[in-house]
């Protein structure tokens, strides 16, 4: 479904990333862990298009996509739950929802799709009306995947969904992750919490100073001496 | 309607859930939209009344006074859509203003008028040989500034932030330059002189209906919503599949649009315009307007354009010779800007966002508020 090969991407003069090769295929979770500054951001906004890579390709359903924008990637199905939320505060939550398939016509599909989400999350349908900036850090992070899964992914990335979130609402997240999973969305996840991430995931990637180190299987790399010590926190 | 959570102070904390104003449970907007209709005609035809009024009763001062709270209302909600709604900080729409007060005053003056005029260098062919009505010329100046403003967007849309506010001030300045020197289209620092006074209240109101009209209905359709999208993150709208370069370009373009008309209105009110009239003064001006209203609120623009108009009158009363407190104060020419400065600062300390902050003035609102219409029941 994805596959990014070679990938260079630069701020001015320093080299975020270096040659990253990467595969999710369909009907995958596919996570990303790695340290402060190793890159993965930086991955996700080249993937999404928010980012230009300076070399290298991205492959996105057969076609090559490295260098195209941001709005016509979404349009196709490749969605970004960008890092710290970002919700739009002082619109309330419906309007949040619906600028999240803003591209999509408003028909019978677009309301279903809302009433789904709304659904999924009866916090966000309690709070319909009220502005986006009244929610908790939980609910906000819930408004995001459900703007998210307005635009109908095809492959949905999400980039660090537990970030300062009280471990019971990061459970919560991690549920909802593989509750959209379930409806036949791949993932893409870059999580810090690698213990919870590496658990969910069918495959996983760590990242460094801008480059894959490890790949395998979420079981594969949770049981790796070197992952165990780096980012699980055993000896 | 979106209500800001930090509003801690003025009148939106009234409208706030459980606030004093508050609305209460209203019915979904699509079932009222007939009602609100035929309120918003009703409004509209009240509206005339008073301006027909107006018209034959009052002084000729004050007529002029109401004519140009409407252009500056016009002028207002325009850049409002731009730097409210989009949240584009931009500082060119005294560029805008001068385009079509330029381009329609040249296009309606009479052949011996300019000639008349032009004595320095004489105006170019063809424009020198005919005039068109107000109208015609009222639209091209409309269109000839959206374009101005589309050729802008290209360079002024790569950037964001205070960059687009420098950047739109030079373009700004550049207008202004180009209307002080190209005397052979502008008749340079002298000006126009002449131009026939055909703006009355209805000229003037009847574009602020129309420019209220297409805003309104933009703000509030799906665009409008990806504009605010756009203010409030730029990087999510676009994560969001909204192209925000073009959505930018949409608001800028139709913001020139009517900033132009209303010049052209503004030139045919005053009958002189010159390079002087048109710099950063007016600009700053209109910010001055649309913030204290409310930067982002459509209702708070015309509220703003109104305030600043009438009031700036009212406060020459501070100006004239007075007895206070035993005390004989001679007239203090001036006096007004102090005071106006102090009003501004007290706006600013005790109402952040401006008087009505993002709110927007909707039918529901007001009725539920009177305690009428079918959502104050609930």
């Amino acid at each position: 479904m994805l596959t990014v090969r070679d990938l260079t991407v630069s701020y001015g003069g320093i080299t975020a990333l270096r040659g990253v090769e990467l595969e999710v295929r369909r009907g995958e979770i596919v996570t990303l862990v790695g340290a402060n500054g190793a890159g993965k951001s930086t991955l996700l906004g080249a993937i999404s298009g928010l980012i230009k890579p300076a070399a290298g390709s991205i492959t996105y359903r057969g076609q090559e996509v490295a260098g195209t924008k941001a709005h016509r990637l979404s349009r196709r199905g490749l969605i970004l739950v960008p890092e710290g939320r970002r919700i739009f505060v002082n619109l309330s939550v419906k309007e949040n929802l619906i600028l999240g398939g803003y591209f999509r016509p408003h028909d019978a599909g677009f309301s279903q799709d809302l009433e789904r989400v709304l659904d999924t999350f009866p916090r966000l349908a309690e709070r319909a009306d009220q502005p986006a900036g009244t929610l908790s850090g939980g609910e906000r992070q819930m408004l995001a995947l459900g703007r998210g899964l307005m635009g109908s992914p095809k492959l949905m990335m999400l980039d660090e969904p537990s970030l300062g979130l009280a471990p019971l609402m990061v459970a919560e997240v991690f549920g909802v992750i593989r509750r959209i999973h379930e409806q036949g969305v791949t993932v893409l996840l870059v999580e810090q919490n690698a213990a919870a991430a590496l658990k969910v995931a069918d495959r996983a990637y760590v990242l460094e100073t801008g480059k894959v180190v490890l790949s395998g299987t979420g079981k594969e790399l949770a049981a790796d001496g070197r992952v165990q010590r780096a980012y699980l926190g055993m000896d | 309607m979106p209500r800001n959570p930090h509003e801690k102070f003025g009148l939106t904390a009234l409208l706030k859930p459980g606030g004093l104003l508050s609305p209460g449970a209203l019915p979904p907007a699509h079932q009222t939209r007939r009602r609100d209709t035929m309120l918003t005609i009703g409004a509209c035809l009240l509206a005339a009344l008073g301006l027909w009024l107006l018209e034959g009763h009052a002084s000729g001062y004050v007529v002029h006074l109401t004519c140009v709270g409407a252009i500056f209302a016009t002028l207002a909600v325009s850049y409002n859509l731009i730097n409210g709604v989009t949240g584009q900080f931009s500082l060119e729409p005294n560029a805008f203003v001068a385009c079509g007060a330029y381009v329609t005053a040249l296009l309606t003056l009479s052949p011996a008028e300019k000639e008349a005029s032009f004595i320095l260098e004489p105006l170019i062919w063809p424009l020198s040989a005919f005039s068109i009505p107000l109208l015609p010329a009222l639209v091209i100046a409309g269109l000839l500034t959206a374009l101005m403003a589309f050729l802008m967007g290209f360079p002024v849309f790569r950037v964001r932030g205070d960059y687009l506010a420098i950047v739109t001030l030079g373009f700004g300045e550049v207008i202004r330059v180009v209307a002080n020197n190209a005397q052979s289209v502008t008749n340079g620092p002298l000006g126009l002189k002449g131009i026939p006074h055909i703006t009355n209240l209805w000229w003037s109101w009847g574009l602020l209906a129309v420019c209220l009209f297409f805003i309104v209905r933009l703000v509030h359709s799906s665009y409008g919503r990806a504009l605010m999208a756009i203010r409030e993150d730029e990087t999510a709208a676009e994560a969001m599949g909204i192209n925000a370069f073009w959505h930018k370009m949409l608001a800028f373009t139709l913001s020139a649009f009517f900033e132009g008309v209303a010049g052209g209105l503004l030139a045919h009110l005053i009958t002189t315009i010159s390079p002087s009239l048109f710099t950063f003064f007016l600009t700053f001006n209109l910010l001055i307007i649309i913030v204290v209203g409310g930067l982002g609120s459509t209702t708070g623009a015309v509220l703003g354009a109104f305030l600043f108009t009438y009031g700036g009158e009212w406060l020459r009363v501070v100006e004239e010779p007075m007895q206070l407190m035993g005390l004989d104060i001679p007239g203090i020419p001036g006096m007004r800007m102090v005071i106006f400065s102090l009003i501004l600062v007290g706006v600013m300390i005790f109402l952040r966002r401006g008087i009505l902050g993002r709110h927007d003035f909707s039918w529901r609102w007001l009725l539920a508020s009177l305690g009428l219409g079918r959502g104050s029941k609930a």
